[in-house]
């Protein structure tokens, strides 16, 4: 079953690999995000350093979903969705694949506008462990909740503007925990960082968990 | 369901046209009185809420109280009509059959539309009362807000043109995961600002005046045959509407049955 899901993030990773619409195309628009968020709050440094944890969160929450639209988009496109699935592959395996891939995809974002934030926004990095794991749990817990939503909404008609709709408000509490987590982190706010790290293992694992146990069903159709 | 169909295929003869019986109508109108006596008492009969501090001060929620009787009742149907959902979805993914499917949609529109509801009166009471329209300090408010959201987007599922059975079965998991997520959203915003202006447990601290508990638990009631009379209209309006949709799907089987069968020269 690993050996099957890592053939799956294998192949997800390779079409995004050389594709490149990931590096060429989500990227460029976290960033402007960026740019824009740096455009609404004025020139203040003070307070883009203050604001910069909740920031750099909402710009992947977006980039995220565009991110997950494409992953299934891809799969859809020439039938391959219905070849995966004749393929015989366990659906806990597709799932955790997708899951993996899209993961991936998100940790290379953060590590991408983390680095933005760091120049554009000024601020300096206090805890680099919590960043790193904070980063890594939070990317976990989208990719899991983003992939269960993403074949929710995989073959139906509207689904560029239903995804957004149904997963931002699931994903709220990644956005308080890794927000608070990252404030600990830049050392802007005296939260506990550690505390809210555990929150979004909790979160990942829950919807790991969910969305490896719904996933045949939601194939089956698909 | 399906012989239902078949006995009235193209003329419509055997459903019945309207979502109105006689225990709906009873059911209406016991709504309509207990409305009656329910703003009788809110008005006339409850005291304004006012208490005298130490300082000889006096204090509390004057007249914004009476709006209690809207708010909790409406707070609590949503949150019976979203259990309910939770509920109907969990037995459709078991049984698989439309009956469930059609319950959990009819209390999912409910709940959103009770959940608006709290929403709004909590926001017309926190103004004279917490001096704010909105407060993202208070859990239940923020979790409240979260849940309608997931729950709005339950039902643009619900509306999107798709095959009946594949439609049935996403809503069902997005119900059971939005369900789970209420849980995660409520912990989460608790931990996030770690205090609430919510009163706690006023019934059960017994803090409230016997008129007030009274006129409380008799908006309660009137709120459950509401959503009674409400539930059993809904529900029929569902099954009323997948009766149209077979009907027009036999019309269009029949029509090019025609059609063919006039290709082949068969009159």
């Amino acid at each position: 079953m690993f050996r099957d899901a890592w053939l799956i993030a294998g192949k997800d990773l390779r079409i995004e690999m050389r594709s490149r619409v990931g590096l060429n195309q989500i990227v460029p628009f976290a960033v402007t995000v960026l740019v824009l968020f740096a455009f609404a709050l004025d020139t203040d440094q003070e307070a883009l350093r203050t604001y910069a944890p909740g920031l750099f969160w909402v710009t992947v929450l977006l980039a995220a979903l565009l991110a997950i639209g494409r992953s299934f988009a891809v799969d859809l496109a020439d039938g391959a969705a219905d070849r995966l699935l004749l393929s015989g592959i366990d659906p806990i395996a597709v799932f955790g694949g997708k899951a993996a891939a899209i993961a991936v995809q998100l940790v290379v974002l953060e590590v991408l506008l983390g680095a933005g934030v760091v120049l554009l926004f000024d601020v300096t990095v206090h805890r680099y462990g919590l960043l790193v794991c904070a980063g890594l749990a939070a990317a976990a817990g989208v990719a899991t909740a983003g992939t269960l939503y993403g074949a929710l909404v995989a073959g139906l008609g509207v689904r560029e503007t239903l995804l957004p709709v149904l997963l931002l408000p699931v994903v709220a509490p990644v956005l308080i925990g890794a927000t608070r987590a990252f404030q600990d982190a830049f050392g802007v706010a005296g939260a506990e960082g550690w505390a809210w790290l555990g929150l979004l293992a909790g979160f990942a694992a829950i919807y790991g968990v969910f969305g490896a146990l719904s996933y045949g069903a939601l194939l089956e159709e698909a | 369901m399906t012989t239902a169909a078949t006995e009235s295929t193209g003329t419509g003869d055997g459903i019945s046209a309207t979502t109105s019986s006689r225990a709906t109508k009873v059911l209406g109108w016991l709504t309509l009185a207990g409305f009656a006596v329910l703003v009788a008492l809110a008005f006339a009969w409850v005291p304004e809420d006012t208490r005298i501090t130490e300082q000889g001060d006096v204090v509390g929620q004057f007249d914004a109280v009476r709006l209690m009787f809207v708010h909790v009742p409406s707070a609590i149907l949503a949150y019976t009509g979203f259990g309910l959902t939770f509920l109907a979805s969990l037995a459709y993914l078991r049984w698989r059959t439309d009956w469930w499917d059609m319950m959990a949609h009819a209390s999912a529109e409910i709940g959103v539309l009770f959940g608006v509801l709290t929403l709004v009166t909590g926001s017309i009471w926190g103004r004279p009362t917490w001096q704010t329209w909105w407060e993202w300090g208070d859990v239940r408010l923020v979790t409240t807000l979260v849940m309608v959201l997931v729950f709005i987007g339950y039902l643009a599922v619900r509306r999107i043109p798709a095959d009946v059975a594949v439609k049935a079965r996403r809503s069902a998991v997005i119900a059971l995961v939005g369900a789970v997520n209420i849980v995660i959203v409520n912990r989460s915003v608790d931990w996030w600002e770690n205090r609430t202006l919510h009163q706690q447990s006023t019934l059960i601290a017994r803090k409230i005046r016997d008129e007030t508990l009274f006129t409380l638990s008799f908006s309660f009631a009137v709120g459950m045959v509401l959503f009674a009379w409400l539930l059993l209209h809904r529900f029929r309006t569902a099954y009323l509407q997948s009766q149209i949709e077979e009907l027009e799907v036999d019309e269009a089987l029949e029509e090019r049955r025609a059609e063919s069968n006039m290709q082949d020269g068969y009159p």
